[in-house]
């Protein structure tokens, strides 16, 4: 038991660390305007790569619904902090997206995943298309392909690392428990998962909820970050954007999740200058990734206070038996 | 009143019936053995009672405290919480977990954690969490792989991915345990090792095992009772000297008269 609190203040501590780190970068003036875009763009793709690296990952379902999602979560916040600019709106448009996406998700997960594979794939990016087509249309309430603009800011770069830091803290959490290790069952083996016990619908549909409402936090912030919510933010590309920092930190690792949004982050921001060639760089370095690492930049590797641990006290074994002899 | 029966099951592919009109008791406690030719219908027929396959036609009803619960189109999730568990015959272990998380997810039904104190890591989780790996170690001693926990199941060796088959299979907690070819590809030593437990497990877990197997050494040891499968059919039934002696059995495996 106390173990266990010391892993858990260790991750605390790391938190804080690169909070505290970010918080004297502001207030030392390195970051302007741009650079802090880039943050909290980095932040909100960690939000979304880390739960579709949930459905994708750990429970194996290819899934391209995830801008759908998200866009739900953006729209929800807009028309509300457009009607009631406090920071109890934000809140609430963030809860109500939440709350709509999951039971979206639920409603459309039930039956879609019984597909498998691409199957699966086609249904849920049909999803993510009537979700955005929906918003177009609902214009009275959306304002249409316009969009809705001039929004308050209340997502900061403070208030998207503390969400960022919640999912990745809640995702993890839920893989290394019982939940967890069933879904991470249904994905290595359905059968043998089902023959022991494991309700493997069940677990398919958690994880997709989970992913889904993680996904509509992301786009609560992002459009409050951006101050504004258009429907062509949130269309097939978004997903495959998603998609391929899921892809280049490595299908089934949070931490490659994390890595990967990090990374693609800075690389697109000096890659800025060079225009329209940037999606062609962007494009090469995925494709060597594929070539020379196909499980991604870090497979299924993940990072462990644990291990880290383990592996000092058995440095301190060794070193008490060597003095000893 | 038997613990499983099995009534008049019919599993048709097309038009092809696989298992046609089998009857088969099994009573607590016992060791019975299913043995029968390549394609006799052996694994279908533990594919049905496992709930992997709907049967065609016919019952399966497990005596549940004197009451009986019939099985025939329950998922399989539900038959193995009612405590029906197997190996297969094509090891389908979870091969890019560790050997502990292996056993670990067969105890997940059983030992709920509850997803809010798995997310917020209430003190509830880290107690079911440090209850199930202890018994998951016991399980895993008897197997003699308990130095294995970390292990990924894939880089197992062979003999010790099957037993850690039969170890998953046993942490649901089974009353009835269906074991598919547990010794195939072992060498004599390990099948040795293999019919010790066995019996071992059998007498331990006072469980009901079924075991298909084609090492006739095997199963003529262990087995109290054995029924043989031939083209989906029960062609005999008995103890293994009956069976052994069974003109029928020695027909349909050395082939009969022309």
């Amino acid at each position: 038991m106390k173990k266990n609190l010391k892993y858990n203040l260790t991750w605390l501590a790391i938190a804080a660390v690169i909070y505290f780190g970010l918080f004297a970068l502001y207030n030392g003036g390195v970051i302007n305007l741009f650079t802090d875009a880039i943050i909290a763009n980095i932040g909100i793709n960690i939000i979304l790569a880390v739960s579709l690296n949930l459905i994708i990952g750990f429970s194996g379902q290819f899934s391209l619904g995830h801008a759908g999602f998200m866009a739900i979560g953006a729209y929800a916040t807009a028309i509300i902090t457009r009607d009631n600019p406090t920071f109890g709106g934000f809140a609430m448009g963030i809860l109500l997206g939440m709350l709509l996406a999951g039971v979206i998700a639920l409603a459309v997960g039930i039956p879609t995943l019984r597909l498998k594979g691409d199957y699966l794939a086609i249904a849920t990016l049909g999803i993510s298309e009537i979700i955005r087509i929906l918003i177009i249309n609902l214009s009275g309430l959306t304002n249409g392909p316009a969009g809705i603009f001039g929004l308050p800011q209340f997502s900061n770069w403070q208030v998207i690392f503390i969400m960022m830091t919640l999912s990745i803290l809640i995702v993890s959490n839920f893989i290394h428990s019982g939940p967890g290790r069933a879904t991470l069952s249904v994905r290595e083996d359905e059968i043998a998962a089902e023959s022991m016990g494991v309700n493997t619908t069940k677990y398919k549909v958690t994880a997709f909820v989970l992913g889904a409402v993680l996904a509509s936090v992301a786009g609560s912030l992002f459009a409050s970050y951006q101050q504004s919510v258009f429907p062509q933010d949130y269309g097939f590309m978004k997903s495959i954007d998603v998609l391929i920092i899921v892809v280049f930190g490595g299908i089934g690792s949070t931490t490659g999740a994390v890595v990967a949004a990090v990374v693609l982050g800075f690389l697109n921001m000096y890659l800025q200058d060079f225009g329209n060639l940037r999606m062609i760089i962007y494009a090469l370095a995925i494709i060597a990734i594929m070539i020379f690492k196909p499980s991604g930049l870090l497979g299924t590797w993940e990072f462990s206070v644990k291990r880290i641990f383990n592996k000092f006290s058995k440095k301190e074994d060794d070193s008490n038996a060597s003095t000893n002899s | 009143m038997p613990l499983l029966t099995v009534n008049q099951l019919t599993k048709n592919f097309g038009g092809l019936a696989a298992v046609s009109h089998v009857n088969i008791t099994l009573e607590n406690n016992e060791l019975v053995g299913l043995i029968g030719p390549n394609g006799a219908g052996k694994t279908t027929l533990f594919n049905l009672l496992t709930g992997v396959y709907e049967p065609s036609s016919g019952d399966v009803l497990l005596n549940m405290d004197g009451k009986e619960a019939r099985l025939n189109g329950i998922k399989p999730y539900k038959i193995a919480d009612l405590g029906l568990s197997r190996t297969f015959q094509n090891i389908r272990l979870f091969k890019d977990l560790t050997v502990m998380d292996n056993v670990l997810i067969a105890m997940n039904s059983k030992n709920k954690e509850g997803f809010f104190s798995t997310i917020l890591r209430l003190p509830k989780f880290y107690q079911t969490e440090e209850m199930m790996r202890q018994k998951v170690r016991e399980l895993l001693s008897i197997f003699d792989l308990e130095d294995k926990e970390e292990t990924l199941a894939k880089n197992l060796p062979y003999g010790q991915q099957r037993r850690l088959e039969i170890v998953r299979a046993l942490a649901t907690n089974p009353k009835i345990l269906f074991l598919d070819e547990p010794a195939a590809g072992m060498n004599p030593q390990e099948t040795a090792e293999l019919t010790k437990l066995i019996r071992q497990i059998q007498k331990d877990f006072g469980l009901t095992i079924v075991l298909i197997e084609h090492d006739m050494n095997l199963v003529m040891d262990v087995c109290e009772r054995i029924y043989v499968l031939e083209y989906g059919q029960v062609i005999a039934e008995g103890n293994p000297d009956e069976i052994k002696n069974n003109p029928r059995v020695i027909e349909a495996y050395l082939g009969g008269e022309i």
